[in-house]
């Protein structure tokens, strides 16, 4: 049962924090789509970082298990997914986890987005066969690949370069990245965001 | 008004974090076929069986790949993943109400959109519901969403998480530029 705790536990935090910090308000997500607010992309750029930073350093340590890793397949359907997804994020302003928790803070829209959501997986059900049979989902560049190598993980590196260190170092410039941006690309500057 | 995105990035790299951790890397989008599996199977229990060694297969070769582990979620949905998701929408409902809730006219729809589109809420429903099922199917596609290939694998350096981020920032972008043109 402890680990039904912790899907509680962590899973309320993530639930929380992601309406604290606006994903789950398809107002944010639309300026960040459309280069009005970058805001959210400095948030998601922070994190990620810092949570690869954490992750790889806490191996290093010693203290983060390694076999909790879990590196899915490259293969081309994920560019195709990725595209369709960008599309109907852009247009929603809702992806998976965020729909969910806008439907949750009260927003009626997102319950649409979810019962599309619900018809959209149940079509990719019946279609997975004919869909595999493309040869999209054939992995590509090694499948299950990390870029560098990561001691000790059972994945493949599409480098020898060590995994950890460069998660590390990637896991910096994505927060270096996070400060240089600017707020705004496109646009005439919006002191006020909406809520 | 969001937290400002210093402490928003720090707190959400944390979550990720405290996730591999203790369990291992969030990902959200497979819920949502363990959902229609479970409304599928108790409208017809031949869906999902379990052989006599224990493992699960399904009638559905989606929910039957990879050794029955989706066939299995389904006959047992109080796992890790499903109760998480579950408890991300309590955590969204408490976060939210802390803070005062929404507004009235924010719940309809919001005001990016209603700048561009008006305020016909059959419009934004027409929109989010097309937008769910492209964004779930793809996801299915592509094996992981937001969550599980941007966030969590791009933070473990996965090949995919960077290939999934391309495809979807490509296409994401420039529809949001072509869509929201009014300033809300």
């Amino acid at each position: 049962m402890s680990s039904i705790l912790l899907a509680l536990i962590i899973g309320a935090a993530f639930g929380a924090v992601l309406d604290r910090i606006g994903a789950s308000n398809p107002n944010y997500i639309g300026k960040m789509l459309n280069l009005t607010n970058l805001h959210l992309m400095k948030t998601i750029l922070l994190a990620i970082g810092t949570g690869s930073v954490l992750m790889f350093a806490g191996q290093m340590a010693g203290l983060v298990d390694v076999g909790h890793m879990s590196v899915k397949s490259a293969y081309l359907g994920v560019f195709v997914g990725g595209v369709l997804l960008g599309i109907g994020w852009a247009l929603a302003g809702y992806c998976p986890g965020t729909g969910l928790v806008a439907a949750a803070t009260g927003r009626r829209d997102a319950l649409a987005f979810l019962a599309g959501g619900l018809l959209g997986a149940a079509a990719y059900m019946a279609t997975y066969p004919a869909v595999k049979d493309t040869g999209l989902l054939d992995a590509i560049a090694g499948g299950k690949v990390t870029l560098g190598s990561v001691p000790g993980a059972e994945y493949e590196g599409v480098t020898t370069l060590p995994g950890d260190i460069l998660g590390i170092a990637l896991g910096l410039a994505f927060i270096v990245v996070a400060f240089l941006l600017p707020e705004r690309i496109a646009g005439e500057p919006d002191p006020v965001a909406a809520e | 008004m969001v937290l400002n995105w210093k402490l928003g990035g720090t707190l959400l790299g944390l979550v990720f974090f405290l996730a591999v951790l203790l369990v291992k890397p969030i990902g959200v989008s497979t819920q949502f076929v363990i959902l229609d599996g479970v409304i599928w199977n108790a409208g017809d229990s031949t869906v999902v069986s379990q052989a006599d060694d224990g493992a699960y297969t399904s009638t559905n070769a989606y929910l039957a790949k990879s050794g029955g582990k989706y066939a299995k979620s389904v006959a047992n949905p109080l796992n890790y993943s499903f109760v998480f998701v579950i408890a991300m929408m309590l955590g969204g409902f408490l976060s939210a109400m802390a803070r005062g809730g929404l507004s009235r006219e924010e719940k309809k729809m919001p005001a990016l959109w209603r700048a561009s589109f008006g305020p016909s809420i059959g419009t934004r429903f027409l929109a989010t519901f097309a937008g769910g099922f492209i964004v779930l199917y793809g996801a299915r596609l592509a094996g992981g969403c937001t969550s599980g290939h941007m966030m969590s694998g791009m933070m473990q350096t996965s090949l995919s998480g960077y290939i999934f981020a391309a495809g979807a920032f490509l296409a994401a972008v420039p529809t949001a530029m072509f869509l929201y043109r009014q300033e809300a």
